[in-house]
C-alpha cells in the first residue's frame, strides 16, 4: 500500500511550500499561523459538553440556546466567529443527526477537530440515505416511534445536537453531567451517559 | 435584501446542472420541501469560490425534506426527515 503511504507526505510538502509562499508574499505571518493552530488544539468536545450540561440545569439558558446558538455559547464566553450555531435538541419523540454530505463541516469551535468517520464518504452518503441503519451501527437503537431528524451541513450554519439527559443523573452536579457528555452525543451518534 | 421565502412555505429546488464549487447537494435538485428557516443573509459561495470579494449577498435557508421525497425507497417512518441549508437563487416557489 506504497500509495496510501506517499499520499500524506506529498499533501505535507504541498502544504509547507504553500505556507511558505504565503508568508514571504506578507499574506500571514508565521506567529498567526501558530497561533491558529494553537487556537484549534486548544478546542475540544469538553467546550460543547459544557454547553450541553448548562442547557439542562439553566431552562432559560436553553430556550436561549435553541433560539441563537452563537449568542448563547457567546454567554459561556464561547465565540464561534462569522458561523452561526444551531442547536437541535433530542426528546423522546425526536433525535437528531448531524452530518455534512459536501466536505467536513464541523462544529470546531465547539467539538474540535473532527474524527475520520465523520469525513469519510460512507459517513457522508449514507447518513441522509439510511440514518436509522447508520445509528444502529453506532449502537443507537431508537423507539420505533422516535422521528429521525437530519441535518446536512451544506453552508454557513454549524450544528450541535443538545442529548436528552441521561436517567440516573437526577443527583448530580452540573460539572459530573458535563462528564456524560461525549463528543458523538452531539453530532447525534450517541447518547448521553452511552 | 428582503428574503423571498418565510417558514412553513413550500418550495421547489432548481433541477438544474451547475459547474464550479456548489453548495446545492444534487439529492435535493428538483425535491420539494418546506423551509424550516431563515438563517440570514449571506455572501454567494459560488462566486466566492470563484475569488469574488464583491459577491452578491444571498439569503440562506433551511429547508426540511421528507426521506421518502428524497428516497422513494426510504424505509423508515414517514415523519423522517433531511433539513439542508440552501441559498435562495436555488429555489423557486412550490405552490
Amino acid at each position: 500500500m506504497s500509495a496510501t503511504h506517499d499520499a500524506p507526505r506529498n499533501f505535507e510538502m504541498l502544504e509547507r511550500a504553500f505556507r511558505e509562499l504565503l508568508i514571504e508574499a506578507g499574506v500571514v505571518t508565521d506567529a498567526e499561523i501558530d497561533a491558529r493552530v494553537e487556537y484549534m488544539h486548544a478546542r475540544t468536545p469538553a467546550l460543547g459538553a459544557k454547553v450541553v450540561a448548562r442547557a439542562w440545569f439553566d431552562p432559560a439558558f436553553k430556550a436561549r440556546l435553541l433560539a441563537d446558538g452563537s449568542a448563547a455559547v457567546r454567554e459561556l464566553g464561547i465565540e464561534v466567529g462569522a458561523l452561526k450555531l444551531v442547536v437541535v435538541e433530542n426528546t423522546p419523540e425526536v433525535h437528531n443527526l448531524i452530518v455534512c454530505t459536501l466536505c467536513s463541516c464541523y462544529p470546531r469551535m465547539l467539538l474540535g477537530m473532527a474524527p475520520d468517520w465523520y469525513k469519510s464518504i460512507a459517513y457522508r452518503s449514507r447518513a441522509v440515505r439510511e440514518p436509522r441503519a447508520v445509528l444502529e451501527e453506532f449502537g443507537v437503537r431508537l423507539d420505533p416511534g422516535t422521528t429521525v431528524r437530519v441535518h446536512d451541513s451544506t453552508a454557513d450554519m454549524r450544528y450541535l445536537v443538545l442529548p436528552e439527559r441521561p436517567r440516573g443523573s437526577e443527583g448530580l452536579t452540573e460539572a459530573e453531567c458535563a462528564a456524560l457528555v461525549g463528543r458523538d452525543a452531539m453530532i447525534g451518534t450517541a447518547l448521553a451517559g452511552a | 435584501m428582503n428574503p423571498r421565502f418565510a417558514p412553513g412555505q413550500a418550495v421547489v429546488v432548481a433541477a438544474r446542472e451547475s459547474a464550479g464549487h456548489v453548495r446545492t447537494p444534487r439529492y435535493v435538485r428538483g425535491k420539494r420541501g418546506v423551509v424550516e428557516r431563515v438563517c440570514g443573509v449571506f455572501r454567494n459561495p459560488e462566486e466566492l469560490a470563484a475569488g469574488n470579494r464583491d459577491a452578491t449577498r444571498q439569503p440562506l435557508y433551511r429547508v426540511r425534506f421528507a426521506q421518502r421525497e428524497l428516497w422513494p425507497a426510504y424505509a423508515g417512518p414517514t415523519g423522517d426527515t433531511v433539513d439542508v441549508e440552501l441559498y435562495e437563487h436555488w429555489l423557486e416557489d412550490g405552490r
